[in-house]
Parts: structure tokens; C-alpha cells; sequence
């Protein structure tokens, strides 16, 4: 269990600051295809703000058992992009070749474009559930600890 | 000579001086919270170089993660594992390292003699398929970074198993670090 930080001035400027994170990160994600960034960069970004907010307001890992749910979000970034690659397969096409998703009304370019945006929500989605996942990993001692105290 | 080296390079040599203050002070100093800080600055310094050589995608990466989630979790592991001595009494290097990495250094010197000019247009890098992902991103993908058209379009496959590597990593550290509280 992560328990909240005690000084007023880390808990304020988490309010403050995380949601602004979490702007950025998202900003981050789908300019990607503008300008630097990208799905990787999005996700850390996003994953750092939450693990700001565990380590800031704590967490009851233990007791609401989100730790282990958010593992399981780990396997969705994944399934996303590999959902992502099957969809094109419908339809004869190859899997992850963009250029076969079978949406009509979109030129290939656009196909391949919007198969870019999908991908790298996976990508975000993956790493930021993994950062979060390992910071609950390594806070894992004091769970046992809480629990076996009662 | 000199003087005429440090115009050219005026940007390059007080950058190359700071990785190597920050990199050797992360090697020698005793506190491991310093070491830690040290080579998140490290991190940093190498992400300004990244972007001086214009490589601005890895010097985003490589600010994010270098400099910002990997101290986090560094910081965390270490008042994980010990919380009072965070202090490190480091053995003398042995004679054999001493003399082979000096020389091991040498001869990658020497090496990078061989190296193309950067950013040389005849160089192989430059001249075997990036031309045609320059001049055929946007009409293929409509997308104008091409980075992110090579790593998600072009190289998809590399990056879905890059995915599976990430999420290995939160696999592992689950499977070793978390027990079954019950």
C-alpha cells in the first residue's frame, strides 16, 4: 500500500499539475503524426502523471485490488494493437498492412493513417499501464506487509 | 588551432564536457540518491545532444524516459530495498580494466575515423532506402512526421514486438516482485 504524501505543497501541486500532465500526454500522443512524439512518448508521459498521483495521494493497493487490474489493462494496449493488425487481415488483406482495412469511403493513404492513430493509442495505452505497474510492483513488499499485520 | 576547434564546436565541446562530468560523477560518487540524480542529468544532457544532431523524436524519448520515469523507478527501487544505508563503499577497479577499457577506447577512436561525414548524402545510411521513406511518406501515410510513418507504418511489425517487450517487462517485475498476499 502507497500511502499519501503528507506535505500540502506535494498534494496541491499534484492537483494542479496532473491533470495539465495528462493534457500534454495526450497532446503528445496524436501530434505524434505532426511533430515529434508519438504512442511510446504519449504513454510514458500519461503513465508518469498517474504514478505521480498514486505516489502523491496513495493508493489502497491491497484493498481495492486495482494493482491487479491495472496488469490486465497491460494486456489490452496489447490486444489493441494486434486487434489493430487482425482487422486488416479481414478481407484477404495482411496483417498489419494498413493499406487493408476494409472501410469504405477512405482513400489508402487515409487508411494508413488512421491505422497509425489506432497503433499508437495501443502503444500509449501499453506503456503507461506497464509504468504504473511496475511502480505498484515495486511497492509490493509493504503489501505483504499489510497484510500479514491484518 | 585550438581556438578555431572550440568556434566551430561551441555548442558541441561544454555539451561532450557535461556528459562526461555527469557520467563519471555517477560512477564515482558514494551516495547512491546522488548517483541516481546524477545520471538522470546525464539522461538530459544526452537529449540535448540528440537534438542538436537533430535526432528530435529520440531526444523526446530519451528526455521522458531517461531523465524522468527511469529515476522515478530507480528512486523508488532504492527506498524499496534500503532505506537507511543508501551509501556504497566501491572496491578498488581492478589492474585489467584499468589498462584494456583506455585501450578499448582507443581503438573505438580509431574506428570512428572510417565513419561517413555526418549527415554525408553518399553515405550508405543516407543512400540505400531513407530516400525513398523521405520522398514517399506523405503520399503513402498523410502523415507528416515520418518517423512515426517508418516506426507504425513501415516497420510495424518491429513495433508491435517492441510492445511485447514493454509489456514482458510489467509481466516480470509482477511475476518476481509481487507474492500471493493471501
Amino acid at each position: 500500500m502507497i500511502r499519501p504524501h503528507d506535505s500540502l505543497i506535494v498534494q496541491s501541486l499534484g492537483r494542479f499539475l496532473i491533470p495539465v500532465t495528462q493534457i500534454f500526454g495526450l497532446y503528445v500522443l496524436f501530434f505524434g503524426q505532426y511533430g515529434p512524439g508519438g504512442g511510446f512518448v504519449g504513454g510514458v508521459i500519461l503513465g508518469t502523471s498517474m504514478i505521480f498521483s498514486v505516489l502523491a495521494f496513495g493508493h489502497d493497493a491491497s484493498r481495492s485490488r486495482l494493482a491487479k487490474k491495472v496488469l490486465h489493462g497491460d494486456g489490452v494496449g496489447m490486444l489493441i494493437y494486434a486487434g489493430v493488425g487482425g482487422l486488416c487481415m479481414i478481407g484477404g488483406g495482411e496483417f498489419l498492412n494498413f493499406a487493408d482495412f476494409e472501410i469504405p469511403g477512405l482513400e489508402t493513404a487515409a487508411r494508413r493513417s488512421l491505422g497509425i492513430v489506432l497503433t499508437q493509442i495501443g502503444v500509449a495505452v501499453d506503456v503507461a499501464v506497464t509504468a504504473v505497474s511496475i511502480v505498484f510492483s515495486l511497492s509490493a513488499e509493504e503489501i505483504i506487509e499489510e497484510s500479514t499485520n491484518g | 588551432m585550438a581556438t578555431g576547434i572550440l568556434m566551430t564546436f561551441s555548442f558541441e565541446i561544454p555539451l561532450l564536457l557535461l556528459l562526461l562530468v555527469t557520467a563519471v560523477g555517477a560512477v564515482l560518487v558514494q551516495d547512491l540518491i546522488s548517483a541516481i540524480l546524477l545520471l538522470g542529468s546525464y539522461s538530459f544532457f544526452l537529449a540535448l545532444v540528440w537534438a542538436w544532431l537533430g535526432a528530435v523524436d529520440v531526444a523526446f524519448v530519451e528526455a521522458v524516459v531517461g531523465a524522468g520515469l527511469a529515476t522515478v523507478l530507480f528512486l523508488l527501487t532504492l527506498f524499496g530495498t534500503a532505506p537507511r544505508v543508501s551509501r556504497l563503499r566501491l572496491p578498488p577497479p581492478p589492474m585489467a580494466a584499468l589498462v584494456s577499457l583506455p585501450l578499448l577506447g582507443l581503438l573505438l577512436l580509431y574506428a570512428a575515423n572510417d565513419l561517413p561525414q555526418f549527415g554525408d548524402p553518399q553515405s550508405p545510411p543516407s543512400t540505400h532506402i531513407s530516400p525513398t521513406y523521405l520522398e514517399q511518406s506523405y503520399q503513402d501515410t498523410h502523415t507528416p512526421n515520418v518517423v512515426t510513418s517508418i516506426l507504425m507504418d513501415y516497420r510495424s511489425l518491429d513495433t508491435m514486438i517492441e510492445t511485447v517487450v514493454i509489456f514482458t517487462a510489467g509481466i516480470a517485475c509482477a511475476l518476481l516482485l509481487r507474492r500471493h498476499s493471501s
